[in-house]
């Protein structure tokens, strides 16, 4: 068997290793940089990504597949391990011992997630998806002392285990129609045939149990509690890369589940990301604390990206992947710039923003940015990103559901809007004392803020870069 | 090459970006960085049209900026933005670099205390960054792109003075004024792109001589032309040029006379197949030229503001370049361009010294200053020679070219309204000048006379400079050039075939002699003092009138704007607000409410999430199958 396609995984996995041996021997008070290590080692996959060569067809048995998908979604991954860990290596001082295990986890977390977008088999889905979750409900638990963290990762573990549940229910059903695990061999199986209740249970009951990862209504209750319980740099951990790691499960398993189930299942999943919308915008209006309104945020695009996924084509897939990665770095923008100021003045509630702008220009200034991306306005990336997506939707004949986005982009634009507001307008009178921010989190906001930007004037590039890979990796 | 120039082109921005993030405070330092980044502009620029003259091959460099693939019956979207190199635009790009940054040593005596000076400095940048990336474009889009990202910095440079009332209308005029043409470009470069999927200059250079329907390009000639005029406010789109004169008097230089109103005659040459391939067009753009011409410059015969003369005559001399293209010859306008950008560039820096010494703008308060301020008094009349034209001096070569190419073509009517456009010239800037430098000093409970004083070398330099060049620049389009070198201006800058340079008698006589004639009078009514000008004006009280009011023109905008615009705002207003704004206040407050509602499903306890978790897959089970079995779905 020849394992050089599955380089990065393997990397990853023993990057997460040493980790654990470098913590091991770190004396007591150094622990914290195992962090310094794992970004060298989350710089080295990515770079890695760039060179290890993707591969055409299924391979070890038709589970597992290289193709454009896994590569372009590992990059994102790793992409967005490598920025939460450099916004957390001051965050994590105050876990004092366990700093060290913080980033192993993160590691192993990565590992499930690259499993995730590899996977061709229930199986092997299955297996990655519990890698990548149990580490995540570890990390959300991870302020031991604090309630709502805990409370968070009591809820993350059980609503998981049910979700699980769910999948794992539909995936059996899914395998007794069609008599095995594989993709490949289920869709030959369930095309032509009869569709049996079997089909029709396992396929809703699975696709139920991804729809739990990327957070869509109705499956979407745990992440507002979760998001604000867990550590912020958890949080961003959990928008991003969790949530990239949902959509490329669902990109590849969504056709097997279409043939059999045809429109039906287009009408499922249209209805799951119509809900997502209007229900994540409307309730985000009314939040007041900034990590709970950018969950909602997040629940309103997980429902615009449903939309890359139900209209199962190639260009739709290109344009997912672009906002994957206009959304990642819009998200850690915005948490990033979070993070700073809640050490800053220790409140993650949006009315202690007031007076952002005259205390730190930089951290206002990354903020607007990712504010005006996750609404979609020019120049920022995710008016670029919404265009390509809602094209792809429009040539799918679907324009209601674009004038339904584009109605809630609008109302969007007021929650966003109003933060912003609320930054640059005056302290309420108090001390000025200067920020200090750490150097790596300056980097990661710089690098979100400035990509932000680059993505949103010349996407030319990059989405030529998407297309490429995917069209040459095609199988 | 291409990198070279991106790089003179995003110098400037990048020094916009520092002054206004980094270095404001910092007056001195930011007014460096801005000279700094414009001096390597000038410098690349240079270098790439000394390329250009060794070598005209066009560089052309570009990538696909929005691209969305064609999907069944809808057609795709592909949208490059480049950079064009070629003598053109390398000719171009060094005169906008040059000027801007002569403005800019210049402005630091000229703006010297003022509050804003780094802010000043930032604009300009700003300015700069925007004119080079309209200059370097590959296409019609980008062309747009920066074209308004011009429009937004002229407005801001018009305005500089913003607590001053007068100066913030000035700019809205321009701003609003300018839009009006812009809305004409962007219809017509839109029904390019419909007609022809591309805004690339080089693809449509080669379709649209190909193209069937002329009726539909000589629509979209007409629809983009009104950008030109818009920027180079050509009748009827002149108004917002003189009261732009509001700004600070080396913006008016930079802006007025080298660079935002050379744009239009730019984008004209730079797409002049369009323009060319329908004659009646030609036509058109001709004798909006010539009307300007001489329109403007009676206009400027009565004008008692320096500046304002100034402005009118720069009216005017683009009114010349127009007709010159017009009637076919893009060597002829680019040329008039070229030395306009000097001669005007420095009669504007010349103002700005006579204003930053008195702190008067009516020429009739002041007088004498030859004795005070002999370097600005001396290169004045060194612009205003080559302005009216006289041999051997700049404007001259480039004047006598335009006449040329109107009696070539035969366009008599055309040639005639430029020679009488010459006599008024020469006319209108002397009389400027014998009042301003040599009349008697005004006394000083009139006037500011008593206190002047010539202005620092950062002032002077530039006018120097600026003179020299007012004399010699016309050099590389006479036929002197072309015996000693074997090529000319013409040979360099030309559409279809290379123009060589000749000087006809018959044209450069009596454009010679109507210019004397015009100093020559002006000398003996302002000088000499034989007649005085009020019993003149007594005279031809009408039309003394009548040109002192400019045409009415404002009179007659201001009335359409009062009585269709005001009125059909007010019934739109009506609507927006009880009908519109009624409605998404509605709205608004509707989604506000549900939203709070909404809000409430979320109660934080864990039974109820998993209710809804497995209640929501229940549903989704009955959907699909009532669906599958032929349910409500069909």
């Amino acid at each position: 068997m020849d394992f050089s396609t599955l380089t990065l995984e393997i990397g990853a996995a023993a990057l997460a290793l040493i980790l654990l041996v470098v913590g091991l021997f770190l004396p007591d008070g150094k622990k914290g940089q195992v962090g310094i290590v794992a970004a060298l080692g989350f710089a080295f996959l990515l770079v890695l990504s760039f060179l290890a060569p993707g591969s055409k067809g299924p391979f070890f048995m038709g589970q597992y597949m290289n193709d454009g998908i896994s590569v372009l979604f590992k990059q994102i991954f790793i992409l967005g391990s490598l920025l939460v860990t450099l916004m957390s290596l001051r965050f994590t001082r105050r876990f004092e011992d366990a700093r060290g295990e913080f980033y192993v986890l993160l590691a192993f977390s990565l590992v499930g997630m690259m499993g995730m977008a590899g996977a061709t088999d229930f199986l092997t889905l299955y297996i990655a998806l519990e890698l990548m979750s149990i580490p995540l409900v570890v990390l959300t638990a991870f302020e031991k002392g604090s309630m709502r963290s805990t409370e968070a990762g009591m809820k993350y573990v059980l609503l998981g285990a049910m979700s699980s549940a769910i999948l794992l229910f539909g995936l059996s059903f899914l395998y007794g129609a069609a008599g095995s695990f594989g993709y490949g061999a289920v869709m030959a199986a369930l095309t032509g045939g009869q569709t049996g209740p079997l089909v029709v249970i396992g396929g809703i009951f699975a696709l139920a149990g991804l729809a739990f990862k990327v957070a869509a209504v109705p499956f979407h209750m745990w992440s507002p509690d979760i998001y604000e319980g867990a550590p912020v740099p958890v949080t961003a951990f959990l928008a991003v890369a969790s949530k990239a790691a949902g959509f490329a499960a669902l990109l590849r398993f969504f056709p097997v589940v279409l043939v059999p189930l045809g429109l039906g299942m287009t009408t499922l999943i249209v209805l799951i990301a119509a809900l997502s919308m209007v229900l994540g915008n409307l309730t985000a209006i009314p939040q007041t604390n900034i990590k709970r309104m950018l969950a909602w945020s997040s629940i309103a695009h997980a429902g615009y990206m449903l939309l890359g996924v139900m209209v199962a084509s190639f260009a739709g897939a290109a344009a997912l992947v672009y906002y994957l990665l206009v959304y990642l770095f819009a998200n850690v923008g915005a948490f990033a710039a979070v993070t700073a100021w809640s050490e800053l003045s220790g409140s993650d509630e949006i009315s202690s923003f007031k007076g952002m702008w005259k205390k730190s220009p930089l951290i206002s200034t990354v903020f607007i940015v990712s504010l005006l991306s996750l609404a979609g306005i020019p120049p920022a990336a995710g008016f670029i990103g919404k265009f390509f997506l809602f094209v792809e939707v429009a040539h799918k004949g679907y324009l209601w559901l674009v004038a339904l986005a584009l109605v809630m982009s609008v109302v969007s634009l007021y929650y966003y809007v109003s933060v912003i507001k609320t930054l640059v307008s005056e302290a309420p009178e108090g001390e000025t004392s200067k920020a200090d921010i750490p150097l790596a989190l300056r980097a990661v906001m710089l690098v979100s803020a400035v990509s932000t930007v680059v993505l949103g004037v010349l996407p030319g590039p990059v989405m030529g870069y998407i297309r490429n890979i995917l069209s040459t990796l095609s199988s | 090459m291409s990198t070279l120039a991106i790089i003179l082109t995003v110098a400037p921005l990048a020094a916009y970006a520092v002054i206004v993030f980094f270095t404001s405070r910092w007056k001195a330092l930011s007014a460096g960085i801005a000279i700094a980044a414009t001096g390597t502009s000038l410098a690349l620029s240079i270098w790439l049209l000394l390329g250009m003259i060794g070598d005209p091959t066009p560089v052309h460099v570009s990538m696909s900026w929005l691209s969305i693939p064609h999907l069944g019956g809808i057609r795709g979207l592909d949208i490059s933005m480049g950079v064009l190199v070629d003598p053109l635009s390398s000719l171009m790009m060094t005169i906008v670099s040059f000027v801007a940054f002569l403005v800019m040593v210049y402005s630091l005596g000229y703006m010297k205390g003022d509050e804003g000076f780094s802010r000043y400095f930032a604009y300009l940048g700003l300015f700069t960054f925007s004119m080079l990336g309209l200059v370097i474009a590959d296409n019609y889009f980008q062309t747009f792109v920066f074209w308004e990202l011009v429009g937004l910095s002229s407005y801001l440079l018009i305005g500089f003075w913003r607590l001053k009332d007068s100066a913030a209308e000035a700019s809205k005029k321009a701003f609003v004024t300018n839009r009006w043409g812009d809305f004409g470009f962007l219809v017509g470069i839109l029904l390019l792109f419909t007609i022809f999927g591309t805004f690339d200059f080089a693809v449509l250079a080669k379709e649209i001589p190909a193209y069937e329907h002329l009726g539909l390009i000589a629509l979209i000639a007409v629809l983009v032309f009104t950008g030109p005029m818009g920027k180079s406010a050509q009748v009827p789109f002149h108004v917002w040029l003189p009261d732009a004169m509001e700004g600070p008097t080396p913006v008016s230089a930079l802006i007025h006379a080298a660079t935002m109103v050379a744009a239009g005659v730019y984008l004209v040459a730079r797409g002049f197949v369009l323009f060319q391939s329908v004659p009646q067009v030609m036509e058109l753009i001709a004798w909006i030229g010539g009307f300007t011409a001489i329109f403007a410059a009676l206009i400027a015969l009565v004008q008692r503001d320096i500046k304002r003369i100034l402005a009118y005559s720069t009216l005017s001399q683009l009114g010349y370049m127009f007709l010159a293209l017009g009637a076919g010859s893009m060597s002829a306008g680019m040329f008039h361009l070229t030395t306009h950008a000097f001669f005007k560039a420095l009669l504007f820096l010349g103002a700005g010294s006579v204003i930053h010494a008195l702190h008067e703008q009516d020429i009739f308060r002041m007088g004498g200053l030859s004795k005070k301020m002999p370097v600005t008094t001396w290169t004045f009349v060194i612009g205003s020679l080559s302005l009216a034209g006289l041999f051997p001096l700049a404007g001259f070569w480039s004047k006598d070219e335009i006449l040329l190419v109107a009696l070539r073509e035969g366009q008599t009517a055309l040639f005639v309204i430029g020679l009488v456009t010459a006599f008024l010239t020469a006319f209108y800037m002397f009389r400027l000048i014998f009042t301003v430098f040599f009349g008697e000093p005004v006394p000083a409970e009139h006037g500011h006379g008593h206190q002047a004083h010539e202005s620092p070398v950062s002032m002077t330099g530039p006018l120097v400079l600026l003179a020299l060049l007012s004399v010699v620049a016309g050099l590389v389009g006479s036929p002197w050039w072309q015996a000693w070198f074997g090529s000319s201006f013409g040979s360099f800058i030309f559409f279809g075939e290379p123009e060589a340079p000749h000087l006809d008698l018959a044209v450069a006589l009596p454009a010679t002699i109507v210019a004397v004639l015009g100093i020559g009078i002006a000398w003996l009514v302002y000088g000499k003092k034989l007649v005085r000008h009020e019993a003149l004006a007594e005279r031809f009280r009408p039309l003394h009138t009548l040109l002192l009011n400019k045409f009415y023109i404002d009179e007659f905008y201001a009335l359409v704007f009062k009585w269709v615009m005001m009125l059909g705002g007010r019934v739109f207003d009506w609507f927006d607000h009880r009908v519109i704004d009624g409605t998404f206040d509605g709205l608004g407050s509707a989604t506000r409410t549900s939203g709070g509602k909404l809000r409430l499903l979320q109660t934080g306890r864990l039974q109820s999430y998993a209710l809804v978790l497995f209640g929501a897959v229940a549903v989704a089970v009955v959907l699909v199958s009532t669906n599958l079995i032929g349910g409500f779905a069909k």
